[in-house]
């Protein structure tokens, strides 16, 4: 004797992506905060040190942010012409920035004026970075050349021009002082060592490069050009170990979360990737309203903030994780009875008698069980399942249809439940997974209730609505239809060889059937 | 040679009586007559002699070791059922219909047979068995009770102390009171008012009161009381059943009445009054008979899909008997399931049995609709169609479609067999895979690969055919977990594709499209090459095996088999054949094929590369074969006959369309049921211990040994001992008797007589003989009656020889004693 069996609700996947650890992480952030700058935003860069302040370098001003603020709490607007890559040094007390005019800038966070003025690049200067050892200062510019400056003195260095193109980014090693390493239109990322006179090695990304990026443990760089991401083991000599290709236009910005476990790619196709750093998959991904030039995330990735060409910075903050442990306390049983009995360990020679597992029948099944189609009817009918859990509802109609009853379980409503009944149909019609048993629902209440239309406004109306929601859905799969046929004659353009195969083949078919006759 | 299943049971009996308790379920199943045991499930002996379907059991009243059984051959039997052993036989003449034993009449039963000169006219008659001393006894002494009566058994109950007895056809019922000679006649009115419809179905008498319950066609039950009188009768109606009450029964005091009909739902009246009620509702199927054991602690249902329910007093579900569940329409084809060799088909609505086909029982029932079935007619509900094993057994691909011709609404289900659990695991599940019916679906076999190479196809009337693979979730995060998702669609010119089938390597797929088969490569899915046969849609194809790899076999509407050649791309050969069924072997290159032309089905077995069968059985049954397949066998029989040689990896089976299950074998059935009444054991209400088999065993010795007085035991007692001993030292200390009591049977065992030497060779030797007698011949028949002569003739040798003895030793005695007395004379 079998058990009553529950109705099956067709749980539908949810289409698109997964619910993964990941998208559930990710999209814990609220909605963004737009702030318009001047002008497209090229870098933003986060304070290491809190308050976690960012500085974001758009047009000819560098303006910080405070962490929740919208509007800058500070401004440095000494440029004449646009700014570039304000950097932050590893104590957050100095800020580093290039401009148009190939002179470079170094502010006190908290000062007004620049504290040094660093002169020697004869073109824009894109690139400025910090050395670990927090004195030196690199640069990269669009003559072709990086070089190296001190900051007390406020001298070049040296100068190194062994790029043959626009150098556009680069970063500095955490592990090593002398070690920074930019990244060209040239197509090629040198990493350099400030004791030699030349690069130590070139690295080919076979694009221009338009961010790079060192792990913290250096052994790991990571460039960005073209429509590539390619991360190189460099301490094997820079060779290539996974070349990603995510992005449908140019990838303009990387960085990496608090954790080193994922890598976040911003590009001109509006889209922010996030990769895992194990298996180098896209575990999640961003859509943005326009394209993407600059991408922060805060340490512990409280806020990521995205520049895009249009001016508009975007800033997300991460929600505040909900801990209702009161309620969760009110749950739970006592310590006592929870323990009860589950203490005692049985022996080996003990039998174990297992309780038979009650099963708890959702209400629409215990009155499906007893024949009452009905009230079952009724009981899916209730706003919060059909508001939810609609296929629910429509299983339960599907139920009473295979059994015959959904006729007799449909009549004799009142106008009330008539409404709400048409509302969900009318509502739900379109969906392809509820269309096959809802169309024979919205038959169902045509029929059994046409003698009575005109009699309620309210039902009227409902039905009109009905009738507009399907005429719609008619003419759109026309429509698709339409699209269908020409993509099909398309397609037939492309297969013309194969029709010429499939001829020969009958062909030898028909001297097969001659065969067979002479066979007899 | 060809031998039906077990599939039908035509009327249970009650149980026998052991003690306080119902240890026995006797009933008929077609020509047999099974005794099950209540406790166990097993079967413990089956009763055949008849020559055709047996129609009634009933116990002997006045001996409940003995049973009297009726059949359509004309013939009543009794029975001994607990040693299985036919005692008498009464020749009757007519079918015999339905049989009734009274405890009052002592030297008649009641049969119903049909009316001479008239069809479809049954009468009552009683029979008067005639004492006589033979075994085959003739009963033609007849004389007619009630005319007039249905033929089904079940309409017609003999009353309070067999005073009277009731007969129910159509709407009208008659009572025939034996004593008073009087008969009453009672009819109710025949227009169905709002879908009633007052014919009867069944009756049932009360056994202590004067009322007669009547189950009728439209659901009522009635009770008739006062039926004495003609005009002034009552009766009362319970109604719950909404479809035909198919059967009733008392309870053994008659204070409660169970009903059972279509809905599955056994309802139990308490009092008669329709107020009180009890149901022990979703029983599987159909109820068709209900039957109160003789002491009234168990009650049992038999349903219209062949199995037997034990049902406690208290109306709770003890156990079920069940064979191979009859389905209503076996539309899953016959699988071999690779892991237990299981037959698979469809069981209960919406399930799969798994059917064994060596211990004749349902291994289990896998549920793949999930879904409440409702057991009314006219509804539209969801169907198992298809089923597809993979190489290994590991996966299992099952499609159920609703029955609507237009939009039917269809699923593919993939299982996956876990290891831990021992039983399938719902993988994916795809809501309509194909906008039409599902016609064809296959595995693609490759063990060696392993699963990786797993790629299901299905074919479906929506002119495409669809390449299923397996698609891994690889995220190295979240755990693993594997889903199906469809790889590629293929089609030929918009028509139907029909069939599909894999070539042995793998690498060649055979789709059919209405006239046309196409080959595809299975790696690239491009179409190779086509064949067609016209006129006539293709019905079959299968790839040749082993060394006939290169040919592909089809079957056309139009009557053809034809053999393909894949390597020429040309036609080898084709016949005229109207092939029904086309069966490849897995193990060899063996190919069957059923035909049926002009009623009757034909087995051709040949092999691709040889236009000519190698085996032909004409005339194979009357009814048309719709299945077949072949199960491998687990070690390879040896046949030396060149006729039967595809027979010895694996064994062909069948079923008809009225659902027998049959086989080709070469055993004779005496053979075959050796093994089965081998495991007679003896049932007792104790529970089996290792103590028990011990004592049993050497009480029966002792018995044996006392009842014959030296007839020499042919078990060997030595090879007995060592078991014996194993036993008495395994078994706890606590629960063995005294060492006393213990130690006469110990030693008994340890001696070895010098008689049963002798008799243990002669066995040998007789083997040695049968051994040689079934090299020689293959009629098994004569060989072992021969076995069975020879065996007789040794030990009437031994006896005489014996005998003798005993007698030199009484004519000595009785030579003293003469002496002696003449002495003193």
């Amino acid at each position: 004797m079998a058990a009553y069996k529950p109705v099956v609700v067709q749980a539908c996947p949810k289409l698109g992506e997964k619910i993964t650890q990941d998208t559930l992480y990710w999209r814990g952030y609220k909605t963004p905060v737009q702030i318009k700058e001047f002008g497209a935003v090229n870098k933003i860069d986060f304070s290491p040190v809190p308050p976690y302040n960012y500085a974001v370098t758009a047009s000819s001003r560098i303006h910080i942010y405070g962490r929740y603020s919208q509007e800058p709490i500070k401004t440095f607007s000494r440029f004449r012409d646009a700014a570039y890559c304000a950097t932050y040094r590893d104590d957050g007390r100095l800020l580093a920035a290039g401009s148009e005019d190939g002179s470079i800038c170094l502010f006190d966070v908290s000062g007004k004026a620049p504290l040094r003025q660093f002169e020697g690049h004869t073109k824009p200067v894109h690139l400025v970075g910090f050395l670990s050892d927090k004195y030196r200062i690199f640069s990269g510019g669009d003559d072709y050349s990086s070089k190296l400056w001190d900051i007390p003195s406020a001298t070049e260095m040296i100068s190194y021009s062994e790029h043959t193109d626009y150098v556009r980014c680069g970063c500095a090693s955490k592990v090593n002082a002398d070690v920074f390493i930019t990244g060209s239109y040239d197509h090629t990322v040198k990493v350099f060592d400030a004791r030699t006179k030349s690069s130590v090695m070139t690295i080919e990304h076979g694009h221009p490069v338009e961010s790079v990026l060192l792990f913290p443990s250096g052994g790991l760089l990571v460039s960005a050009g073209g429509r590539y991401v390619k991360v190189w083991d460099v301490l094997k000599g820079g060779q290539l170990l996974v070349s990603l290709k995510n992005h449908h236009k140019t990838v303009t910005c990387l960085c990496l979360n608090s954790s080193g476990q994922r890598l976040l790619s911003g590009s001109l196709d509006r889209h922010v990737k996030i990769y895992s750093t194990t298996s180098y998959k896209v575990v999640h991904s961003f859509n943005y309203a326009t394209s993407i030039l600059s991408l922060a995330l805060s340490p512990e990735d409280e806020t990521i903030v995205v520049g895009m060409t249009n001016g508009v910075l975007n800033v997300k903050h991460r929600k505040p994780v909900e801990k209702n442990e009161n309620s969760q306390k009110k749950i739970q049983p006592a310590y006592r009875t929870y323990v009860k009995g589950r203490s005692y360990m049985p022996k080996q020679e003990d039998f174990c008698v297992s309780k038979p597992v009650k099963r708890v029948l959702r209400k629409y099944d215990k009155l499906l069980r007893s024949f009452q189609s009905s009230k079952a009817l009724d009981a899916v009918l209730e706003p919060p399942i059909m508001l939810h859990t609609p296929e629910v509802t429509v299983a339960v109609m599907q139920e009473l249809h295979r059994r015959g009853t959904l006729r007799s379980a449909l009549a004799g409503r009142d106008e009330k439940q008539v409404n709400l009944l048409l509302t969900f149909v009318a509502r739900r019609v379109i969906e392809p997974r509820f269309t096959s048993v809802l169309v024979i629902v919205a038959d169902m209440i045509t029929d059994i209730y046409q003698p009575v239309v005109g009699q309620s406004a309210i039902v009227d109306k409902q039905f009109l609505k009905l009738q507009q929601a399907i005429g719609k859905e008619i003419d759109y799969q026309e429509e698709l239809l339409e699209v269908l046929g020409m993509m099909d004659t398309l397609f037939a353009t492309f297969t013309k060889k194969r029709d010429t195969c499939l001829e020969e083949n009958k062909s030898n078919g028909v001297t097969e059937i001659i065969e067979t006759n002479r066979n007899y | 040679m060809v031998s039906p299943g077990p599939l039908r049971v035509v009327r249970c009996g009650g149980g026998g009586q052991r003690g306080a308790r119902a240890v026995y379920l006797l009933y008929a199943s077609g020509d047999f007559v099974k005794v099950h045991s209540v406790n166990t499930e097993e079967t413990l002996l089956l009763l055949c002699g008849h020559a055709d379907l047996v129609t009634g059991i009933q116990l002997n009243p006045h001996n409940h070791m003995q049973l009297y059984s009726s059949s359509l051959d004309g013939t009543l039997k009794l029975w001994d059922f607990m040693d299985g052993i036919p005692i008498k036989t009464f020749t009757v003449g007519p079918k015999l219909l339905a049989l009734y034993v009274l405890a009052s009449a002592e030297d008649s039963v009641f049969v119903v047979v049909p009316k001479k000169g008239e069809q479809d006219t049954f009468q009552l008659v009683s029979v008067k068995l005639t004492k006589g001393a033979g075994q085959d006894l003739e009963g033609k002494e007849l004389s007619v009770v009630l005319d007039g009566v249905g033929a089904s058994p079940k309409q017609i109950a003999f009353g309070r102390e067999d005073s009277y007895v009731v007969s129910v056809k159509d709407v009208n019922l008659q009572v025939y009171f034996f004593k008073l000679k009087l008969l009453n006649r009672f009819s109710l009115s025949t227009a169905k008012t709002k879908g009633g419809d007052n014919s009867f179905s069944c009756v049932v008498c009360h056994p202590t009161e004067d009322c007669i319950a009547t189950g009728h066609a439209d659901g009522k039950i009635r009770l008739w009381r006062n039926f004495h009188h003609k005009k002034a009768y009552t009766y009362s109606a319970l109604h719950w059943h909404h479809d035909t009450v198919m059967d009733l029964a008392y309870s053994l005091e008659g204070t409660r009445l169970l009903s059972g009909g279509v809905e599955s739902v056994l309802v139990q009246w308490h009092n008669e009054s329709s107020c009180q009620k009890d149901f022990l509702p979703r029983l599987g199927s159909p109820i068709e008979c209900i039957s109160m054991s003789s002491d009234g602690v168990l009650c049992c249902t038999l349903h219209t899909d062949n199995r037997i329910s034990i049902i406690n007093s208290n109306l709770r579900f003890s156990r079920s008997i069940q064979g191979l569940i009859k389905s209503r329409d076996v539309k899953t084809g016959l699988v071999v399931d690779p892991r237990t060799k299981a037959l698979v088909l469809n069981g209960e609505p919406g399930h799969l049995q798994f059917y064994s086909l060596q211990s004749d029982q349902q291994l289990f029932s896998l549920d793949i609709v999930q879904r409440q079935y409702i057991h009314q007619a006219g509804l539209k509900q969801s169907e198992l169609v298809k089923v597809a094993f993979s190489a290994q057994g590991t996966w299992l691909a099952t499609v159920e479609e609703s029955e609507e011709v237009a939009d039917p609404e269809l699923q593919l289900k993939l299982w996956f067999y876990s290891e831990e659990t021992q039983s399938f695991a719902l993988s994916t599940r795809i809501n309509t895979p194909h906008d039409n019916h599902i016609t064809d679906m296959c595995f693609r076999d490759m063990a060696e690969l392993g699963d990786d190479s797993l790629i299901l196809v299905t074919t479906g009337r929506d002119c495409v055919f669809k390449v299923w693979v397996m698609v891994e979730d690889s995220d190295p995060e979240a755990h693993q977990s594997v889903s199906w998702s469809c790889d590629f669609v293929g089609g030929y010119h918009n028509y139907q594709a029909t069939n599909c089938c894999f070539s042995e390597d793998g690498s060649l797929l055979a789709v059919s499209f209405e006239e046309t088969v196409t080959v595809w490569d299975s790696l690239t899915w491009e179409l190779k090459c086509t064949f067609c046969h016209p006129p006539g849609n293709i019905r079959n194809i299968c790839f040749g095996r082993l060394t006939c790899s290169k040919y592909l076999i089809g079957a056309t509407d139009y009557g053809f088999l034809c053999c393909w050649n894949l390597l020429t791309c040309a036609l080898e050969w084709s016949a005229h054949l109207n092939v029904v069924v086309l069966q490849p072997d897995p193990l060899s290159e063996h190919i069957a094929a059923v035909s049926w032309l002009s009623k009757e089905s034909s087995l051709f077995v040949f092999k691709p590369s040889e236009p000519w069968p190698i085996y032909i059985q004409r005339n194979l049954c009357k009814e048309k074969i719709l299945l077949a397949a072949f199960v491998p066998r687990d070690e390879p029989e040896m046949i030396s006959s060149e006729k039967y040689c595809w027979l010895r990896k694996s064994q062909l089976f069948f079923l008809t369309d009225t659902q027998e299950l049959m086989t080709l074998s070469t055993k004779s059935l005496e053979e075959r049921l050796t093994p089965s009444s081998k495991q007679l054991a003896v049932e007792e209400s104790l529970p089996m211990t290792p103590f028990s088999v011990l004592l049993g065993k050497h009480r029966r010795q002792q018995a044996q040994e006392d009842t014959d007085l030296g007839k020499p035991v042919v078990h060997n007692k030595q090879e007995q001992a060592s078991p014996a001993v194993k036993e008495l030292l395994h078994t706890p200390a606590h629960v063995l008797p005294s060492a006393s009591f213990l130690c006469t049977i110990f030693i008994n065992s340890l001696l070895i007589s010098k008689e049963n030497k002798s008799a243990e060779e002669v066995a040998d030797e007789v083997e040695m003989e049968s051994e040689k007698a079934e090299d020689d011949s293959d009629e098994e028949d004569v060989t072992a009656m021969e076995q069975e002569d020879a065996s007789h003739m040794e030990l009437l040798g031994e006896m005489t020889c014996k005998l003798s003895k005993s007698q030199e030793k009484e004519l000595r005695k009785i030579r003293k004693m003469d002496y002696s007395w003449i002495s003193a004379f």
